[in-house]
């Protein structure tokens, strides 16, 4: 869990964390949204559904896993906000075809 | 086909180094990188972040770095990543935006930079916990500090660093400093390297003055660190402590990133130092594959100043291999940049000795996840060491370490230094884990787009 | 010098080995098990892990004859090996299917389906030709460029890995000595006596069975046999885990156990080389994404190639020497499928001595007869 700093980086790209909006400043990633709203688990693992949360935000550890647009499995940290978007926790496995 | 003169992967001091080398000296330059802006880690978005306080002092020498290397006329593409690299032909398959692409260049530098050493103490798979680089980037990238009780964990030059910016930011750390080894040690280490790095040493020395001035509350000598918590980090112990958390922050320093270089075969040596594998390179980056040279921590750790000059050289070596600069031409264009190398350097023995990873970090208890993609437990890996997998290629193919999306980057190091343990042997001993393409992951549609026509009837 | 003894020596602890060396060791022969170490050619790390029957064969009924045998063993194999190991070799055997894009491969593949039946005569084989829309109903997602397929109901997937694993393990705790980096340098041949000199020691018995893949090229000569197997690479994509989708393996798409999907495979014939080639690649991500469309969104997390060991016919090869009895030479390409025939029937058979003589038109001796032009 994370706070933000406005005085520093005013927050002005509005997204949306497991449904609800949250602000975040522009060129933060998907995972720091996921951060900045509160989360700490941010995913269950696809091995046997434990909680875990972003480890490195550099790219490296895959543990930032998040559905993304719609998307599933992408790694959160490398994925810049964007207005509107929308992010959710990665559950375990991704569904195939749905 | 694209045709470029020099491709550069990473778009850090090391490969903006070499871009803006290669420019001046006609090459056409392709740079990428997996990031969104120029800058590395020690730069990230540097641009944005440049005027917040709690990071503009360390910032700022990366600004014009970031300026010149925007307006050398090298082609640059950001979000784009290397996901395989063909060293013969020199073919780079790259994918962004889910498109995949390839181009074709005369010479590569990879500049692929560092990733932070894996910390696997009890419980650092719980949410929470996290690499102290990790919180790093959430300042620099939002601004953004580490809510309720925060404490920081390791060794080296980072973790005073990222101390003194979180204090800046109104959040100091409690500080658990873990190193073992003495200072008195490691001057004895340190060569003449103290008078030759007496700039770096007297920086680092300021930082340790500033976070003691922002009430920066330091713990020495910490031991068997362990995460405790029902879901989530709430609690570290220590022997003989204990404290409150809500975010832990691991940092036992930093090694090369050596994934792309281990998959396309270059050869590597073992660093006792810093205890870790590098890339072989000479002076300027060539390595022992004739189109490819790796420049910056990638290639042995060394900070962005020593990265900076590798680059360049790098990118001068370019020059000169494609005909672009002649031999005199370069001796005096590298002149500087080796000047600047050895300077950066100088103080690098003492902080390898005085920051050395302790020796628990690579031999974790039996039910600590090692890899944490697979789940894979120590004690699972020393188990099958004895059965007979002698190497971590055996041992992959056994348990899935290194298997899942992330590759062996994070259990690599863990699971080497475990067979080390159960057999007996030296790590540098241990063979080396070789991965395979896609380095990162590709959607199955983006590479099926990039197959020629189907071929309707053939099985 | 230390010369280690043992009733058999196994050269080669990949799937082929590894089997038959339990197989002795159950058959209560005190076996040494001489493997390579991490950086070998290693088929067994590279298999897709099909228990596979419907291809195999053609024109060889004692192939598809043993094969089928092999597959019937299977479920007894692992249910023995999970017994003794704990752990799962995650078989699934509901059959399977060999998806065709085009009316040419219907039309090619029920030509082949309907030999293979004719030539396996009283044994029996069946199968079915499936039109697009029955299979549709079997398979989530189909694509519409798939336009039948055939079925039968033998086919099924294991994991290989678990199942090398589990043969190690199994190995061992009975009893076994599995020596890893203990590369074959050199060797000695008289009639129930055999020795080995490796880098991890030298090894005497009277059996050995050369089981070294792509290395029985040079071995068998050594010991009065012959193996004149080639590398042939194949290449493989996996993908992330995905919850549970496809009840059934194709011939080259396969949800694992850990819900991975496998999508092979290449046949390259590009010698020793080991690298990976992003044109055959994509090759194999297109014809998975014509077969299931869905499948073009799943990350690829892994990837490799590895080298199959063929003869020059592509069946097995199993032999004995006459010059030298107690040397046996096994070389396949379906280390996975013929696991269960080699640790339940040919390991038997290498402990009382002498191949069955069902296990003669496998013989080396088959590539002595000039080929007809």
């Amino acid at each position: 869990m994370f706070r933000p700093r406005p005085e520093a980086r005013p927050a002005t790209v509005s997204v949306l964390v497991e449904g609800r909006a949250v602000a975040v400043p522009e060129g933060a990633s998907a995972a720091a949204a996921m951060l900045l709203a509160g989360l700490i688990a941010t995913r269950e693992s696809a091995v046997s559904g434990a909680p875990r949360g972003p480890l490195c935000l550099m790219g490296v550890c895959f543990d930032c896993l998040a559905e993304i647009d719609g998307v599933p499995n992408r790694q959160a940290c490398m994925v810049p906000v964007a207005p509107g978007m929308r992010i959710l926790r990665q559950r375990g496995a991704r569904e195939a075809l749905r | 086909m694209t045709r470029r003169d020099l491709a550069v992967i990473g778009a850090g001091p090391a490969g903006m180094g070499a871009a803006i080398e290669a420019r001046a000296r006609g090459l056409s330059v392709l740079v990428l990188d997996e990031n969104a802006g120029p800058g590395g880690q020690v730069f990230r978005a540097a641009l944005a972040c440049g005027r917040d306080p709690a990071v503009a002092p360390e910032i700022a020498p990366g600004l014009p770095l970031i300026e010149a290397f925007l307006a050398c006329g090298a082609e640059y593409r950001p979000a784009t990543t290397l996901w395989h690299l063909d060293p013969e032909e020199g073919v780079l398959s790259l994918v962004s935006g889910g498109v995949a692409t390839e181009v074709a260049a005369r010479r590569v530098v990879l500049a692929t930079g560092a990733q932070e050493r894996p910390v696997p103490i009890p419980g650092w798979t719980l949410p929470g916990v996290m690499g102290a680089g990790a919180a790093q980037i959430m300042l620099k990238t939002a601004g953004a500090v580490p809510a309720g009780r925060t404490v920081l964990a390791g060794q080296g030059p980072l973790v005073w660093l990222l101390a003194v910016q979180l204090a800046r930011a109104g959040a100091p750390p409690l500080v658990l400093e873990t190193r073992t080894v003495s200072i008195a040690s490691a001057l004895a280490r340190a060569g003449g390297g103290l008078l030759a790095g007496r700039r770096m040493l007297a920086k680092g020395l300021a930082l340790m003055a500033e976070a003691r001035r922002l009430g920066v509350r330091v713990v020495a000598g910490v031991r068997g660190l362990r995460a405790e918590g029902a879901g989530r980090v709430e609690r570290v112990a220590w022997e003989g402590g204990g404290a409150p958390c809500d975010t832990l922050l691991l940092h036992e320093g930093v090694i090369p990133s050596v994934h792309v270089s281990r998959a396309i075969g270059l050869d590597h040596a073992w660093d006792a130092a810093q205890a870790c594998w590098r890339p072989v390179t000479d002076a300027f980056g060539a390595t022992s594959c004739p189109r490819v040279a790796v420049a910056g921590d990638g290639a042995g750790i060394g900070g962005w100043e020593a990265a900076l000059a590798a680059g360049r050289l790098a990118g001068l070596d370019a020059a000169r291999r494609l005909g672009a600069l002649d031999e005199a031409g370069f001796a005096a264009a590298a002149a500087g940049p080796l000047a600047a190398r050895r300077a950066a350097l100088a103080l690098r023995p003492f902080l390898d000795a005085l920051y050395a990873p302790p020796a628990a970090i690579l031999s974790p208890h039996d039910e600590t996840i090692a890899c944490r993609c697979e789940e894979v437990t120590a004690g699972a890996i020393r188990r099958a060491a004895r059965i007979g997998a002698t190497g971590p290629n055996q041992m992959k193919a056994y348990l899935r370490c290194g298997m899942g999306p992330c590759q062996g980057r994070l259990c690599g190091p863990t699971v080497a230094a475990l067979i080390a343990e159960a057999r007996g042997i030296a790590p540098e001993a241990v063979p080396p884990l070789r991965p395979r393409a896609p380095y990162k992951p590709i959607t199955v549609g983006a590479l099926a787009a990039t197959a020629a026509p189907a071929q309707q009837g053939v099985a | 010098m230390n010369i280690r003894l043992s009733d058999a020596i196994v050269v080669g602890g990949g799937l082929v080995g590894a089997a038959i060396a339990l197989g002795l060791r159950d058959a209560g022969l005190d076996t040494v098990l001489l493997d390579e170490g991490d950086i070998a050619h290693r088929a067994s790390r590279g298999n897709f892990g099909l228990v596979w029957v419907q291809s195999k064969g053609l024109g060889a009924p004692w192939y598809q004859r043993w094969t089928r045998g092999s597959a019937g063993e299977w479920s007894a194999l692992a249910a023995d090996l999970a017994a003794r190991t704990g752990l799962d070799l995650a078989l699934r055997q509901p059959g399977g299917v060999h998806l065709c894009l085009s009316e040419e491969e219907f039309a090619d593949r029920a030509a082949r389906m309907a030999q293979m039946q004719a030539e396996a005569g009283n044994h029996g084989f069946e199968y079915r030709m499936i039109r697009r829309d029955e299979l549709a109903a079997m398979l989530p997602g189909l694509g519409p460029a798939v336009v039948g397929a055939s079925f039968t109901p033998y086919d099924g997937h294991a994991s290989p890995l678990a199942l090398l694993q589990a043969l190690h393990r199994a190995f061992t705790e009975g009893g076994g000595a599995y020596v890893p980096e203990a590369k074959v340098r050199g060797g000695s041949a008289a009639p129930r006596d055999f020795r080995v000199e490796t880098a991890a020691g030298a090894f005497a018995a009277p059996r050995i069975v050369l089981a070294a893949g792509l290395g029985n090229a040079e071995l068998a000569p050594l010991f009065g046999l012959r193996a004149p197997v080639r590398p042939q690479r194949g290449q493989i994509l996996v993908t992330e885990r995905a919850r549970p989708v496809l009840p059934m393996p194709t011939t080259t798409i396969r949800q694992t156990g850990e819900g991975t999907i496998m999508l092979g495979d290449s046949m390259e014939e590009v010698g020793f080389d080991t690298g990976q080639s992003p044109p055959v690649m994509a090759q194999i991500a297109q014809r998975a994404a014509l077969s299931f469309p869905w499948i073009a969104d799943l990350n690829i997390v892994r990837a490799w190639s590895a080298l199959r060991v063929m003869a020059p016919d592509g069946l097995p090869i199993y032999d004995q020497s006459e010059r030298f009895p107690g040397a046996f030479t096994a070389n396949c390409h379906s280390g996975v499928t013929l696991a269960g025939a080699h640790a339940r029937l040919l390991a038997p058979m290498i402990a009382a001595g002498s191949l069955d003589p069902v296990l003669a038109p496998f013989s080396a001796r088959r590539f002595d007869v000039p080929a007809a032009a």
